[in-house]
């Protein structure tokens, strides 16, 4: 080693050298540490950023969604005029009469009452609370104040209580989907007539009515209770969608929950490390990642195409979730395994226990809490999912709820799909956020347990 | 020439030599959350010299060493009481740089952690990050002598653009230490740095730090009592977190004033 | 009915089981040790009555169907041999719902009443046919491994081999996933290109189907390209938002947040993960639309509100919790040693991070980005709603575009018509976004696992 090689270069230890590079570095040392806080505070904005989304995200969701939840409702006392309500006595079962008997009289009573003109019980009440003459030929602008489908139920309340006919009663009825828009100011009042969705009439009679307390805003069971509605918009609901989405989990627990910690426990367990597994293990890995619109194709063409199997069931909507599931809840059972130390699986191999009862009584357990809170986050997924389900035809109108899981249904998100594109606009978009709302509390509901499980059985080992 | 001597020639002790103080600790503690891992250590450091620190695995070397160049403020929940000082500078003065203490102040460690760029770029990184090379030709000029410097150079010299990783262990932990020359720091911190070697490797190494010790100050941690004897001008010697014993590495080994110091050199404890 | 006898078959089993386990007790109360506890023999004994006859009840339910409908259509006059494929669909389908009591619309046919008939009967001779033997295989299960009950017999071991087996089996589900998603997606697709030449396909630029009913003569034209450019151009625009705040969140995250705000701000931007692709749709539809728009308008730039840019930056906003985590994990795992490195010779943070932890960590972070783009090309929901759905070629990130995910569900949603090319092409798509993002995926998971052994 030459010392004067050294000597001659950069790296003179001399103290006048070593002052001079020092110099350097402090005179570098400020434009350093400025581009020190920038980075920083990149970060920072970064994050910020993220969580300002998320805040305008759930604020513009809220804001429109939860005024949603009630609605302009009509406090109405309603005559029930033996005039207009023209229907023979509710036949009363006779002795010796047949069941059938029994039913075809009651059906000609039924088919009686569908008979009844119920709106005009409807618009005589309306006018009773409205000032002023109102002529026939402005009858279209007051039905418009009442949601279409609210005359069905003052009959099944005369169904229910036949008494009822001749005595004034008093009906909550839903108000129409723009008289609610209106009321809420969802609408520019000061659109010019042509732009607004409701006669200048109607506007005024609803003002009216909601000044004196009989138009209120009132919670809105209608949407938890009723199924989708196209004729009348204020009273669709999502019961049916709900009770879709409930079938299709329910297949997704009970198909894609054993069948994926069963292949995960076989990889992680079992399987011979050798070029089958290892392709299954790759081959999982992509399945993961498969977009979910390619499952709606796959369920498209197998279990529709070639298994025959009815469109818009929640069966095949449950076994298309269960497919794009399995891989999730397979990859984190997989990882709840792997997490078990060695020697609790040495340990009870060490007593003569077999493989197969080393896993199920030791590992299993121990894995169980990660088991859960990977299923609760791959069902809470299929809960969410769309794309696919619009493929196997569950995008249909369903106006009934479903009661088996091979019934036509939708499914909650399906329903927000359809819902925003329903063309009463100022209506549905309160009531698609309103719809998310519930989605989102069902899906934050799931997830918040699988994040409280993986908090109360987190374990180091 | 018997070959008696176990001390390596080169070891010309400059125990004599005049030496001014480089660094000097005073009622120096660390503490990780409550837990206090040293608990006041007094020390000088002279400079020029080789200084080792000895002791049982959890003694707190290791912790002090990494006050010396505030590497402990990277290890979240600790926290340093006491003064340390550079050249009669407080390095904990908030006011101080701590980029620039650690320009002055490098550090090897115990594993070899070339950065997974090539062999030239791993040497010149200090330099480029701070600009004391401004030319190509500076900084071709920084990174040979620093290779050469660390006894590199002839087996790297026709591969500078591989992988650092590439390298075998002890030349690994050679690039470690010429990356830090080439900032050309005043002194050098070392954690273990031969602990991961072969005994070959670990030769080489020693025998390059007693020629840095010409030009630098040189504070190195060691598990290896042998080596702290062959490299060391003095020798520290540390026990549960306290400084036992520290003068000249002939002393220690030979006539140890401290019982506890006795007790781990004959191999009682540690 | 299926469901019944499934829950008829489990409690075969069950019976089956106790079966096993009385004879088991018996044999043992002659004095002589079994090898295995009763319990395991009873399970023996039931999966030996049961597993066979469900497996035969799922092959035959997998094959009735397609039995059946080739024996009616032997038994249909000659002249109808050679009618169109879509032609034979239809009068198949007319004909099992007169067998299956429903009435159909139109005169019904002669031949179309007996089809039904012989459809209707031998529906019921197949059903019987499947009890019977059913019912025999459980018998012959149950009577046979109950014979052999004694103890020399390795019950447990057997049973775990059926376990094993059972476990093997549902490990399959996976592949077979993949291989139907394969079979369907080429299947279909090679259906499509019987109309379609795949040149015609693969390279067109017009993208006009018209629709199944109207004229034959005019086919429509099904050009990919604008698909795949509208495609491309909302994913790099989602990336653009998605890679550097995914990023640089994951980077402050990891290296500077205090612990306080990474465990407020963490679970926060999860939360964006877990929200459903069509709220994130809505969202689009609602606020960033007309937001753009208006922003548009205020410096003077024609911005349409569902537009590449609206459903790009939505989709953005979507993938940052993706990128951010996978980035988190990769940042995490480069070593503490290599930031002690840069820390010792003086870099300060920012400097260690971007110069040493960056270019160490790049094989998993680009890993990562593969990903994340092959998210972004197979997400639908958002596009749907928010991309305007305008199939043409063009190169303006203001104006509507189409992608490959709404076209498959434009031309795949109202009738399940798998005979025009108008549906058929859904498929078509469907290969090749397969294929895109498998690609992807596949590049990324070598690419993160190389990483991953480099410092393992």
């Amino acid at each position: 080693m030459s010392d004067a090689y050294v000597t001659a270069t950069n790296l003179d230890t001399s103290d006048t050298r070593r002052r001079e590079r020092l110099a350097i570095i402090q005179r570098s040392l400020k434009a350093r540490h400025a581009r020190e806080r920038r980075f920083k505070f990149t970060g920072l904005a970064a994050v910020l950023t993220a969580l300002v989304l998320v805040a305008i995200l759930f604020a513009s969701i809220l804001s429109r969604g939860l005024p949603a939840f009630w609605q302009a409702t009509l406090y109405l006392d309603v005559y029930l005029d033996p005039e207009i309500v023209q229907v023979d006595e509710r036949p009363v079962r006779q002795a010796g009469e047949s069941p059938a008997q029994f039913r075809e009289r009651e059906l000609v009573w039924l088919n009686q009452l569908s008979m009844v003109n119920w709106n005009v019980l409807i618009d005589e009440s309306l006018k009773a609370n409205l000032p002023g003459e109102i002529e026939s030929r402005q009858a279209r602008d007051l039905r418009a104040l009442v949601a279409t489908g609210e005359r069905f139920a003052l009959r099944e309340r005369v169904v229910e209580n036949p008494e009822l006919i001749g005595q004034t009663v008093n009906v909550k009825m839903l108000a129409s989907a723009n008289v609610d828009v209106w009321l809420k100011g969802n609408i520019d009042r000061d659109l010019p007539d042509h732009r607004q969705q409701l006669s200048a009439q109607t506007r005024e009679w609803a003002d009216h009515l909601h000044e004196r307390g009989i138009i209120r805003n009132a919670f809105s069971t209608a949407l938890f209770l009723n199924t989708d509605s196209r004729s009348s918009p204020a009273s669709a609901g999502l019961a049916g969608a709900f009770m879709g989405s409930l079938f299709m989990m329910l297949i997704v627990i009970l198909l894609s929950v054993p069948l994926g910690v069963a292949s995960a426990i076989y990889l992680e367990e079992f399987a011979p490390k050798n070029r089958l597994t290892d392709l299954i293990e790759i081959n999982i890995n992509n399945l993961a990642a498969v977009p979910s619109i390619v499952f709606g194709l796959l369920g498209a063409a197998i279990f529709i195409g070639y298994l025959r199997l009815p469109l818009s069931a929640p069966l095949v909507g449950g076994l298309v979730l269960t497919l794009m599931t399995l891989p999730t809840i397979i990859i984190a059972t997989r990882a709840s395994l792997r997490s078990i130390p060695p020697s609790i699986r040495q340990a009870a191999l060490g007593i003569g226990a077999s493989r197969v009862q080393t896993v199920f009584h030791h590992v299993l357990p121990l894995a169980l809490p990660g088991i859960l809170t990977g299923s609760i986050l791959g069902v809470a997924q299929a809960l969410g999912e769309t794309a696919p389900l619009l493929l196997i035809g569950m995008n249909a109108f369903v106006a009934n709820v479903p009661s088996s899981p091979l019934d036509q249904a939708t499914a909650l998100p399906v329903q927000i799909y359809l819902w925003q594109g329903n063309e009463l606009r100022n209506f549905f978009e309160a009531r698609t956020s309103a719809a998310i709302i519930v989605l989102l509390g069902l899906m934050l509901s799931l997830n918040g347990t699988a994040i409280w499980l993986r908090k109360k059985f987190e374990t180091r080992w | 020439m018997t070959v008696s001597v176990t001390v390596p020639t080169a070891m010309n002790k400059r125990t004599a030599q005049a030496a001014s103080v480089k660094m000097r600790a005073r009622g120096v503690k660390v503490f990780y959350g409550e837990n206090e891992a040293l608990h006041g250590i007094d020390l000088d450091i002279m400079e020029h010299q080789v200084v080792a620190f000895i002791g049982p695995s959890g003694c707190g070397k290791s912790t002090f060493l990494r006050c010396l160049n505030r590497m402990n403020d990277t290890i979240a929940g600790s926290r340093v009481e006491g003064q340390v000082t550079l050249d009669g500078n407080d390095i904990y003065d908030p006011s101080l740089d701590v980029v620039l203490l650690r320009a002055q102040v490098g550090i090897v460690f115990q594993k070899p952690n070339p950065f997974p760029k090539s062999i030239y770029e791993n040497i010149a990184y200090g330099p480029r990050l701070h600009g004391l090379a401004r030319r190509r030709a500076e900084l071709d000029d920084v990174v040979e002598s620093s290779l050469r410097r660390a006894g590199l150079w002839d087996e790297v010299k026709d591969r500078l653009d591989q992988p650092g990783t590439s390298l075998s262990g002890g030349q690994q932990q050679r690039l470690c230490i010429a990356r830090t020359i080439a900032v050309s720091p005043e002194v050098i911190l070392m954690d273990e740095p031969c602990s991961a070697l072969d005994p070959i490797a670990t030769g080489k190494i020693e025998q390059l730090i007693d020629e840095l010790s010409e030009s630098y100050t040189i504070v190195m941690v060691t598990h290896n009592m042998q080596q702290a004897a062959r490299v060391a001008h003095k020798t520290a010697f540390f026990h549960l977190g306290d400084l036992v014993e520290m003068g000249d590495t002939d002393d220690i080994f030979t006539n140890p004033r401290e019982q506890r110091t006795h007790d781990y050199i004959t191999g009682r404890f540690g | 009915m299926n469901l019944v006898l499934i829950a008829t078959v489990l409690i075969v089993m069950a019976l089956a089981y106790q079966v096993g386990l009385s004879r088991s007790r018996a044999v043992a109360n002659g004095g002589v040790r079994l090898h295995s506890r009763p319990g395991y023999y009873g399970v023996l004994v039931a999966l030996w009555c049961g597993l066979p006859a469900l497996l035969l009840f799922g092959v035959w339910f997998l094959l009735q169907d397609a039995i059946v409908d080739t024996l009616v259509i032997r038994q249909l006059p000659v002249e109808l041999a050679n009618v169109s494929e879509r032609d034979m669909q239809v009068l198949m389908r007319r004909i099992g719902a007169l067998a299956s009591g429903q009435g159909v619309s139109g005169e019904v046919q002669a031949y179309e009443m007996a089809a039904a008939q012989q459809m209707a009967r031998l529906e019921s001779m197949g059903r019987l046919a499947m009890l019977a033997s059913m019912a025999v295989v459980a018998v012959v299960g149950l009577v046979v491994t109950q014979r052999r009950i004694s103890p020399q017999l390795r019950a447990r071991n057997h049973v775990e081999h059926v376990i094993t087996a059972l476990l093997a089996m549902s490990s399959g589900v996976a592949i077979l996933t993949t291989v139907g998603i394969v079979l369907s997606l080429v299947g279909e697709a090679l259906h499509f290109f019987r109309y379609i030449s795949p040149a015609e396909f693969f390279f067109g630029t017009v993208w006009n189907p018209r629709f199944s009913t109207s004229g034959t003569g005019q086919q429509g034209e099904f050009g990919l390209l604008p698909l795949l450019w509208g495609t491309l151009m909302v994913s790099v625009i989602a990336l653009l938002v998605a890679i550097p705040l995914g990023l640089m969140t994951a980077i402050y995250m990891a290296e500077y947040a205090p612990p306080w705000l990474r465990n407020v701000a963490k679970p926060i931007i999860e939360v964006l993960a877990g929200i459903p692709t069509i709220v994130y749709g809505f969202f689009a539809l609602i606020v960033i639309g007309p937001f753009l728009s208006m922003l548009g308008d205020l410096i003077g730039i024609n911005i349409r509100a569902t537009s590449a840019l609206t459903a790009g930056l939505v989709m953005g906003i979507m993938i940052i919790p993706f990128v951010s985590s996978l980035s988190d994990d990769i940042i995490t795992q480069v070593p503490k040693s290599l930031r002690d490195g840069a820390l010792g010779l003086g870099a300060t943070k920012s400097e260690m991070i971007r110069q040493v932890v960056l270019p160490a960590a790049l094989p998993g972070i680009v890993g990562a980005f593969l990903l994340a783009a092959s998210r972004a090309i197979g997400e639908t929901m958002i596009v749907v709603l928010a991309a305007g759905n305008n199939p043409v070629l063009h190169a303006n990130p203001f104006e509507a575009v189409s992608t490959i995910t709404v076209t498959i569900v434009n031309q795949l949603t109202g009738d399940m018509d798998f005979s025009s090319p108008q549906s058929l092409v859904a498929f078509a798509l469907g290969l090749t976004l397969f294929v895109i993002t498998l690609g992807l995926n596949v590049i990324a998971l070598v690419v993160v696992r190389k990483y991953r052994q480099q410092y393992e």
